[in-house]
Parts: structure tokens; sequence; C-alpha cells
């Protein structure tokens, strides 16, 4: 998820990840609907449960929505519940948030940074691990099953372990027992590190989530291709990749929301003016922590695109579940 | 143009374009790539020049791109040397080699350069003095377990990785179960579940408004002390004093891992057989007798991936407490803890760190392992 998940819970080891890509896919009671018939809670104490926990998961978030759209003034002396007696509404922390920030870039920019970062490290992961489910899935050969538990197993590996050396590898360029095998990055590696760094760590899961929904793919189908003269390359674009879209779908909104949410990658390579909005908000968190108009309209600028490709990208995933469920 | 022009035109680009600038070129890459694979293994003339081409222009396109003689040596050998094996071996009808390599080579290498190696140069740094040049032994694990601050930060992970994955598994099991099959289910999952698109910064601004403090003598602007006030308590420092601020940062994770735990067990739940409830229901079994016995063993599976999944979320735990706490008045993790000695330039206590976090997670990725075996055999 969230971090896929969680993301922060990008690198995660997922038992019976079908179902849980299918879970995710669902969003709502897609399922529930078909055959049985609703009804009312019978229980008016679950009932009752439930609207306290709905309740209590959006308050939070409610009420730094209202502040963010509060005068200043009105945010520092009294609660946003008294709002509802007063209600006053002004545009202005946004406006500050965006033309706020550190020396060397303003949150607007960041913002920006943000989408520049995101747009790659989303479909160039997704890009090389389909292909390496692919092979995985449908190339036969020796030693298959040992190299795949090792790409499974490769999730172990926090990524705390893996940041400094990548940071140094980075700036000196790769070196292999003396042989100088890439250049520095360099000056042209603001973002192309980010790029790099989140395209490396989103493989192993992505991989492997994968290659589970490929390999269920009937064999048949791609039997029948070969019959008719299609190439790998052809059976890989033609049949496999948009039976897969579901699966990719939703992997890739989980590596979206991984990459617009990290903080951790953020902070080791996107330095200066590659800074994503995660990371300026840290800062002025640390900075001004009790200038509330700005955190409450800056936390609502960084939490608006994830939001808004979560809930357009649900409707998506449950076209591609019905296409899949369609086909056999 | 080599790759340093390259990368460098691409920097005066704004940056999203930029962003579409790499993916186009890297697209462009993989689809001529794929298209010589593609037509390589088979036989005719046509399919021959292809080969050769490929034999001699991707070194060259190489040597060009990177100005580098090792990596056109090196990429020449591999190309020829496979397709060596490819026509010796196509004559047993085997002539997949050189797709597999081409669909499999980008992945590894990036794995062996982004994850293997440099987990490897952490665990040998973590056996290093912070310049990394000479070797000190253990020196500093001793320094971590030898201070009540590291132990604190060990222990706290530990209460962290106790703690979110169980709480978060049952409220989100209660509410899954609770909300199953009524009225507005979409509504009721959506409002539970939208704190996982938001970012842990996000969730630990959020968090903080509503921990915020002000003296008694004020209004309160923070919901909860300003609770705690109607209830004619005092306003608290919930994020100041410890042991408990800990379990107040560990609410903030709570709140955005239950979505997740309720989606996946939600759907779960809708896979359980109706005649098993039903047979059970006709047994006289009342409604908390068959969703422990019948509920809870058929999505076994799924409480397992919520709780591993859930766990390694809260062993690598850094946002929250970096932006609430900076790790300050005793709530560090270790992932924090981490960041915080790199940034010190202290490299080996900062890998030492690393390599514990590692270390914890390993027992619950094998546990992980042995399942999918399980399963492997009994298909």
């Amino acid at each position: 998820m969230s971090s896929a998940m969680n993301p922060g819970t990008a690198a995660t080891p997922q038992s019976d990840v079908a179902m849980s890509t299918r879970a995710i896919t669902t969003g709502g009671g897609l399922n529930a609907s078909a055959g049985r018939a609703r009804k009312r809670l019978s229980r008016p104490w679950a009932s009752a449960a439930s609207i306290i926990i709905a309740v209590l998961w959006t308050i939070p978030t409610l009420g730094l929505f209202i502040s963010s759209f509060r005068p200043r003034d009105q945010i520092l002396t009294s609660g946003w519940w008294e709002f509802f007696l007063n209600p006053e509404v002004t545009g202005e922390n946004y406006v500050d948030v965006l033309s706020s920030g550190t020396t060397q870039l303003t949150m607007l920019e960041s913002f920006v940074n943000s989408i520049a970062i995101t747009i790659p490290a989303t479909i160039v992961p997704l890009m090389i691990a389909s292909m390496a489910a692919y092979a995985f899935a449908w190339i036969d050969f020796k030693g298959r099953n040992f190299l795949f538990i090792f790409i499974f197993a490769l999730q172990i590996v926090p990524i705390q372990m893996a940041l400094v050396p990548l940071l140094s590898t980075f700036s000196r360029g790769l070196n292999l027992f003396g042989l100088q095998v890439t250049l520095p990055l360099g000056a042209s590696g603001g973002y192309a590190q980010v790029w790099f760094a989140h395209t490396m760590f989103a493989l192993p899961l992505a991989i492997y989530l994968l290659h589970n929904f490929m390999s269920e793919i009937p064999s048949e189908i791609i039997e029948a291709a070969r019959v008719d003269g299609a190439s790998r390359g052809q059976i890989f674009f033609r049949i496999v990749l948009p039976l897969t879209m579901p699966a990719i779908a939703s992997v890739a909104i989980f590596q979206f929301l991984w990459v617009w949410n990290d903080l951790l990658v953020a902070l080791v390579f996107a330095d200066g003016g590659a800074a994503p909005i995660t990371k300026l908000l840290a800062e002025i968190t640390g900075t001004r922590g009790n200038d509330w108009h700005l955190l409450t309209a800056g936390a609502f600028v960084s939490i608006i695109v994830p939001l808004i490709v979560f809930f357009a990208l649900q409707r998506y995933f449950v076209r591609g579940l019905l296409a899949g469920s369609t086909k056999g | 143009m080599t790759a340093t022009d390259f990368f460098q035109w691409v920097g005066t680009m704004p940056p999203v374009v930029q962003a579409v600038i790499v993916v186009i070129a890297f697209a462009i890459v993989v689809a001529v790539i794929l298209f010589l694979v593609d037509v390589a293994p088979r036989s005719g003339p046509w399919y021959t020049a292809a080969r050769l081409a490929m034999c001699l222009l991707v070194p060259f396109a190489v040597m060009w791109f990177f100005r580098s003689y090792y990596w056109a040596i090196g990429v020449a050998v591999v190309v020829g040397g496979v397709f060596f094996l490819l026509d010796y071996r196509s004559r047993a009808g085997k002539g997949y080699l050189i797709q597999l390599v081409a669909f499999m080579a980008p992945a590894f290498l990036l794995l062996t350069v982004g994850l293997v190696l440099p987990s490897i140069q952490t665990f040998v740094a973590s056996f290093m003095n912070s310049s990394g040049k000479s070797f000190i032994g253990l020196d500093n694990y001793l320094w971590i377990f030898g201070q009540p601050d590291g132990i604190r930060v060990v222990v706290n992970t530990i209460v962290w990785v106790l703690v979110v994955p169980t709480v978060s598994t049952i409220v989100g099991l209660a509410y899954a179960v609770f909300i199953d099959r009524t009225r507005g289910e979409k509504v009721y999952k959506v409002l539970v579940f939208m704190p996982m698109a938001i970012s842990f910064v996000g969730a630990g601004i959020i968090w903080r408004f509503m921990y915020e403090y002000r003296g008694p003598q004020y209004d309160q602007i923070g919901l909860l002390n300003q609770i705690l006030v109607w209830f004619g308590g005092e306003p608290q420092q919930f994020l100041l004093n410890p042991p408990w601020n800990t379990f107040f940062l560990i609410v903030v994770l709570i709140w955005v891992q239950t979505g997740f735990a309720m989606v996946i067990l939600s759907a779960s739940i809708k896979g359980v057989a109706t005649e098993l409830l039903e047979a059970a229901e006709l047994d006289g079994a009342n409604a908390w007798q068959r969703f422990r016995s019948v509920t809870v063993p058929s999505i076994r599976p799924a409480l397992i991936v919520v709780l591993t999944t859930i766990s390694i979320a809260s062993l690598k735990v850094f946002d929250i407490v970096r932006t609430m706490t900076a790790g300050n008045y005793e709530t560090s993790v270790l992932a924090n803890e981490m960041y915080t000695q790199f940034s010190k330039f202290e490299a080996g206590r900062s890998a030492a760190l690393a390599v514990i976090l590692f270390v914890l997670v390993v027992p619950i990725v094998v546990y992980n392992a042995r399942q999918i075996q399980k399963q492997r055999e009994i298909r």
C-alpha cells in the first residue's frame, strides 16, 4: 500500500497476491452485489460501531481540510469546529503556501517536481518489470525457480540497506573491481538519481505481482498464438500485456502513490532544486511547525493528486477486473 | 551526442517535459531492442541481416552513447555470445535464449546495481568506522546496544511492529464484517480506505493538528485537547511525554493501515462459501461462533498477507516519526535513527542500524516464503 503497499509499504511480500490484487481492485463491494441480496445491518450495535469507526477515520482529514480554508488568525485562535458557528472562507492560505518554501524553490515548484519525479518512476519500472515477469512466466529455462525465489527474497532488503552505497554510486559512477563502468550522473542527476532509485526499489515487488498474474493466463491462448506463427514479442505485446492490464493498473497505482508520498528516497537523493513536495512539507513542518495556515493548505496540496488518481483509477480497475473475469 | 550530453540537454527542459522525454526515450530503446530480438531467431536472409545489424549496431550505439570502450566491448561480447549460443541451440529448437536475455537483462542489471551490490556494501560498511576506511569489528553494534538511546530505538521499533499490525488488522476485520452487505458499503469503505492515499508526511501534519497543544488559559485548536477540556480535563502535550508519545505516533500508522487491512479482508470475507455459513447456522451456531469457526479459518491466507504487509511497513516507519517529533522525546525508531546517523556522516553506525532492520525483517519474509511453498505444494 501506501506506501504500498503502502506503500511506505513498497516492498511487501504477499503470499497470495493474485488474491490481494483482486481485493484492491474491487475497492467497493463489487462482489457483494453478485448473487447475494443486500440487507440492512441486522445488529444495531454493529451498525453503531461501523458508523463510529467511519467518523473517527474521517474527522482528522476533515478538520485539516476545513482549517485550510479559514483565515490565518482564526486558525491560530480557535478550533476548526468553530467554523460551523462562524463560517468564513478564504483561499489565501493556498496562495501563501504555494509561493512559500525554501531558499531554493517554492512549494509550487516542488509540486511540479513531484509530478516530474512520479511519471517516469511509475512507468519505467512497470515496463521493465512486465518484461521480466513475462520471461519468468512464459519462457522455460534452467534455474527459473531459483531466480524467481531470489527476486522474491530481495523484498527482504529494506531500502535503507541500499540508500547510502547507491548514493555514492550515483555521485562517483559505478566502479566494479577497479573498472569504471559508468560515469557519475553529475549535474544532470537531479531527477535522474530519484528516477533510478525508485525504479530499482520498485522492481522486486512489481515483478513478483505481475508474474503471479501473467502465469494465470491459460496456456491454450498462448499456444494457439504460437501455432498461428506469433513471435515472443508479438505474444508479449498483443496477448500478455492486454490480459495483464488489471494487474498492471493496480501495481501502477501503488507505485504512483508510493513515489508521490515517499520522503526517505527524496531526502537522500533529491537535492536542491529537484526536491518533491513531501520533502518541502517536512522541512516547513520542522522550521515553521506552528504556521498552521501554511501547514494545513500545504498538506492538502500534497494530498490532492494521489486522491484524484486513487478515485479516478478505481473505476478503471473495476472495468479491468470485469474484462479479466470474462477471459475464462 | 553522448549520454551526458543527452541528460544535460534534457536537464534544460521544464521538469514535466523532462519526465515525458525520458519515458519516451526509454520506450523507444525498449521497442528497438524487442524488435531486433523478435526478428532475430528466425531463419531467412532478412532475419540474418537483422542479426548482423544487431551484432554491429548495438555495441556501436553503446559506445557512442556512453563513450565507454568497456561497455561497448562488454555488450559486443554478450551480443555475439548470445547469437553464437542461439545458432548453436536453435538447431535443437531452443531459439529462446536471446529473448530470455533481452526480457530479463534490464531488471537484473538494475536489481544488481540498485539492491544486491549496495546491500553487500552496507553490510561491510557496518563493520567499518565512520569514514569507511578502517575495520572496527562490532563496535558500531556495541555502540547501538551500549547506550540507553540505542536500546530505546530498537525497543520502540519492536513496539511499533507489535502494536500496529495487531490493532489495524483487528479494527479492519471488525469493520469489514460490520459493513459486509449493508447499504452504502462502498461509501463506508472509501471513508476508511482514503488515508491510504495520503502521504505519511500529510498524515503526520493532520495528526499533529489533532494533538496540537495550547496552555489551559487559551482556546484549544487541537481537537483531542478540546475534548479533554470539554470533559473537564487539562490539555496534554501528547507528543512530548514518553512513553505515551510513541503510542500517539503509532495511532497515525494505524489510521493509515486499517483501510488496507479492511479492503483485503473484506474481499476475502465475500469469498467465504455461503453453504458453510448456512450449514453452521442450521447447526445452531450463533453469529460469533460462525465468525470464529467458519469465517476466520477461511480467510487465514488473507490475514497472513495483511499482517505481513503491515508488519513490514511498521518496521520501516520513517516519515511519521520524522515529521511529527523528528525522533526527539524518546520516540525514535530504527529507520529514523539510520537517517539521522547518515546525515551526521556516521556511515558505519547508519549501516549497522540498517543491518539490524534487515535482521528484523528476515523472519517475517522467511515465514511468508514457507507459506508460498506450502501453497505451491497443494497445487
